[in-house]
């Protein structure tokens, strides 16, 4: 995707270098250049995200004792993850049971960020004019990243829970009798709090292909009589595609790994991939928390593959 | 009691310490002229690593007024300060850690044991530690990972602990605790003397317990056995069935709704009892102690069964040797000299030299939070804020009453990693 981009923008940067280099035969190729504006980056990512990663596939396959690791082969650390999936069968094992768990939460987190944010996008993109007001109410937008996580745990409290506004507010409209207790510390205020915290992931992306489609395409489907929503269905979301994916790819590789959130607002009761590697890594059972971490990745980049091919992200940058 | 204590206020201060502290590099280097007194060659440093308990403004302050020595705080969490200790042994000096946390750092070769000989009061440490009976001949009950049994090594470079007395002292201790159930009288409005009413159905979804898996199946363990199903041999080193018949009475108690949420912070702690979320759950003191200075009762209440306790001391990092072991060894005798024992005693933990302590505190404080009698006058915590008014009493009572009624001690059980697998299927169940 770079790379298109990167074409585009060495034609601008060539004829300056060229003019001041004229007379000299080592003119820089525009693929090395390229290169070169790529470089930092790929270093960066070589370093600090593909080597550990080669490491945590590494120690993945190591063992272990209380306090050190055993640099020799092992499949403990798989072989204890998925302990009694075939004998509990039909029933699920621990890492099937956190994993349904992880994905269901995963998919009402995706529906949901995926229907506010594009009604959000739609709104910033086609019925604010001007571009300050744009940027303005998409800052907007990040308000729910001002706070620590503590303090957003700390503040839903008096909102959601058993003594809070919501349930006192129900009680004297004479709407229930008992505080409702699953506003706080359930699977809604964890999906509550990661739509609160991610549906601005979606908006950006989508917003940013939305800006980009011609207002000509739109005009020109109105005059041939297209209605509003046959404008939307074949004109506007087929163009957002390529931000509906992105932004998705987003809110699902957060939530999948997220145990933060999910512990704080579940109120560590709800099970996800992301605890499972944190209890292990905080017992220092480095191997096993590293084979989860793979199993976990292997999981995410399926999902992302299989989105990918319903989208080509490449061709539509 | 492993944990997160105040971590949030605790990095604000080791920020504001680090400042000070290039402030005082600044000054040291030269940078700033007109400090005559400030050198920098012989600047006394050690880098102390460990959890909030017994790091405070206040002591390191002190203790650089009274030996020159400049304490550098590394906060973590329990689990983070091994972890630490287990990667990067030279990052640190002075190791702050729990008695239970040996059983997987001795091993490791990474620390040092300090010498027993040049410790002044080392005579004089409660019998809490050496003995296991508390001065007033009170046994202690000994399940889990007791101090006494994991205080000395059988040598320098031993990685097995001495069964008698030696001179090699794994960790010098510091300050200790009995922790039990923190409980809303106003909302619960019966007396309560059993941790099984943790389980009981009554209190649905209002309970907690600790979101560490050590320590919270210690707890777990605690209602088992006082509710009569079973009676281990040790609840701190339990057998695979153990842990399975303990695990499955909780799972049946989470999937029932008995809980409210598990906590790992202090602030979490404190924030669930006093929004009434729970009204029943495993606490700390001072959460106890802050709960109730914002004005709703709260009662850290003293069990049949007994208390669970902890314990925390000094070692060093295997890379500390010659005038920086010397000056290690002076700031735990420091440590240990009075200040840092009295202000840890007025915020409800309990120091490991008490005539020292008792030295430096006000009779009625001594009263008050050592021999549980009606408070004189109104209990301050060390920064001067109101804790207590004049005539309350200590929940539990006294010293000899709290620690002499230890049951158990927090532990890391031989079963350590299928205890961990099967945390995480309660978690999932």
């Amino acid at each position: 995707m770079s790379e298109e981009v990167l074409q585009q923008a060495t034609p601008g940067l060539i004829p300056g270098s060229g003019a001041a280099r004229a007379a000299k035969p080592t003119r820089l190729s525009p693929s090395f250049i390229s290169w070169l504006q790529a470089g930092p980056m790929m270093l960066v990512f070589l370093a600090f995200f593909l080597i550990p990663l080669v490491f945590v596939v590494i120690v993945s396959f190591w063992d272990y004792n209380e306090y050190q690791l055993l640099p020799a082969f092992s499949g403990r650390g798989y072989t204890d993850t998925f302990e009694g999936c075939l004998a509990q069968l039909p029933e699920l094992c621990t890492i099937g049971k956190t994993y349904l768990k992880t994905l269901k939460l995963c998919f009402l987190v995706w529906a949901i960020t995926l229907f506010i944010g594009f009604w959000v996008a739609y709104f910033l993109a086609f019925h604010v004019k001007s571009k300050t007001w744009q940027m303005g109410l998409s800052l907007l937008c990040t308000i729910p990243f001002w706070t620590s996580n503590v303090i957003r745990m700390i503040a839903w409290i008096p909102l959601l829970g058993r003594n809070g506004l919501v349930n006192s507010g129900l009680t004297k409209a004479g709407l229930i009798n008992h505080p409702i207790e699953w506003l706080l510390f359930s699977e809604f205020s964890v999906v509550l709090a990661l739509v609160h915290l991610f549906t601005f992931f979606m908006v950006v992306p989508i917003f940013n292909s939305m800006v980009r489609i011609d207002k000509s395409l739109i005009e020109a489907a109105y005059d041939a009589g297209a209605s509003g929503f046959q404008t939307l269905v074949n004109v506007i979301i087929p163009l957002a595609k390529p931000g509906i994916v992105i932004g998705s790819i987003f809110v699902i590789t957060i939530v999948m790994g997220d145990f933060i959130t999910i512990g704080v607002m579940g109120g560590q009761q709800i099970a996800a991939a992301g605890k499972i590697i944190e209890t292990r890594v905080n017992a220092l059972q480095l191997p096993a928390a590293a084979a989860n971490a793979v199993i976990l990745l292997a999981i995410t980049f399926l999902i992302i593959t299989m989105m990918s091919r319903i989208v080509d992200i490449k061709k539509e940058l | 009691m492993s944990e997160t204590t105040r971590t949030t206020g605790v990095s604000r201060r080791t920020l504001l310490k680090g400042t000070a502290g290039l402030a005082g590099l600044a000054a040291g280097s030269g940078a700033i002229t007109g400090f005559p007194n400030v050198k920098s060659a012989d600047a006394k440093v050690l880098r102390y690593l460990g959890t909030a308990v017994n790091e405070g403004d206040d002591i390191s302050r002190q203790c650089l007024k009274d030996t020159g020595i400049k304490i550098e705080y590394i906060t973590a969490t329990t689990d983070d300060v091994t972890k630490r200790v287990m990667t990067q042994p030279n990052s640190f000096d002075v190791l702050d850690t729990e008695y239970f946390s040996l059983k997987k750092i001795v091993p490791s070769g990474n620390i040092l044991p300090l010498d027993a000989k040049k410790i002044k009061q080392f005579d004089n440490i409660t019998p809490v530690f050496t003995k296991g009976e508390t001065p007033g001949g009170k046994k202690i009950g000994g399940q889990g990972t007791a101090p006494w049994k994991v205080l000395y090594l059988e040598g320098k470079d031993s990685k097995k602990f001495a069964t008698s007395a030696t001179e090699f002292v794994t960790l010098i201790p510091t300050v200790y605790n009995a922790d039990t159930l923190g409980i809303r009288p106003d909302l619960i409005k019966r007396p309560i003397n059993s941790w099984s009413e943790l389980l009981n159905p009554e209190f649905k979804g209002k309970a907690s317990i600790l979101n560490i898996p050590s320590i919270g199946i210690m707890d777990a363990a605690m209602v088992v056995e006082a509710s009569g199903k079973y009676k281990y041999a040790d609840k701190g080193n339990m057998t695979k069935e153990e842990i399975d018949l303990t695990m499955k009475v909780m799972t049946e108690a989470k999937k029932a709704g008995q809980f409210r949420a598990f906590w790992k912070d202090f602030n979490e702690s404190v924030n669930l009892m006093a929004s009434g979320e729970t009204v029943i759950q495993s606490m700390w003191s001072p959460a106890v102690t802050k709960v109730r200075s914002m004005g709703v009762p709260c009662t850290f209440q003293p069990l049949k069964e007994g208390y669970r306790s902890w314990a925390s001391g000094f070692c060093v990092s295997k890379g500390v040797s010659g005038a920086k072991l010397e000056w290690a060894y002076e700031f735990v005798n420091w440590f240990l000299s009075g200040y840092a024992g009295a202000y840890l005693n007025r915020q409800g933990y309990y120091s490991a030299v008490l005539s020292t302590a008792k030295a430096h505190m006000e009779p009625y404080e001594w009263a008050y939070w050592m021999e549980g009698k009606p408070a004189e006058k109104d209990i301050k915590a060390p920064d001067g804020s109101l804790l207590e008014k004049a005539g309350a009493v200590r929940d539990g009572g006294s010293y000899e009453d709290r620690m002499g009624a230890v049951a158990c001690w927090n532990a890391v059980m031989d079963e350590n990693d299928y205890m961990v697998r099967k945390w995480n299927e309660f978690i999932a169940a």
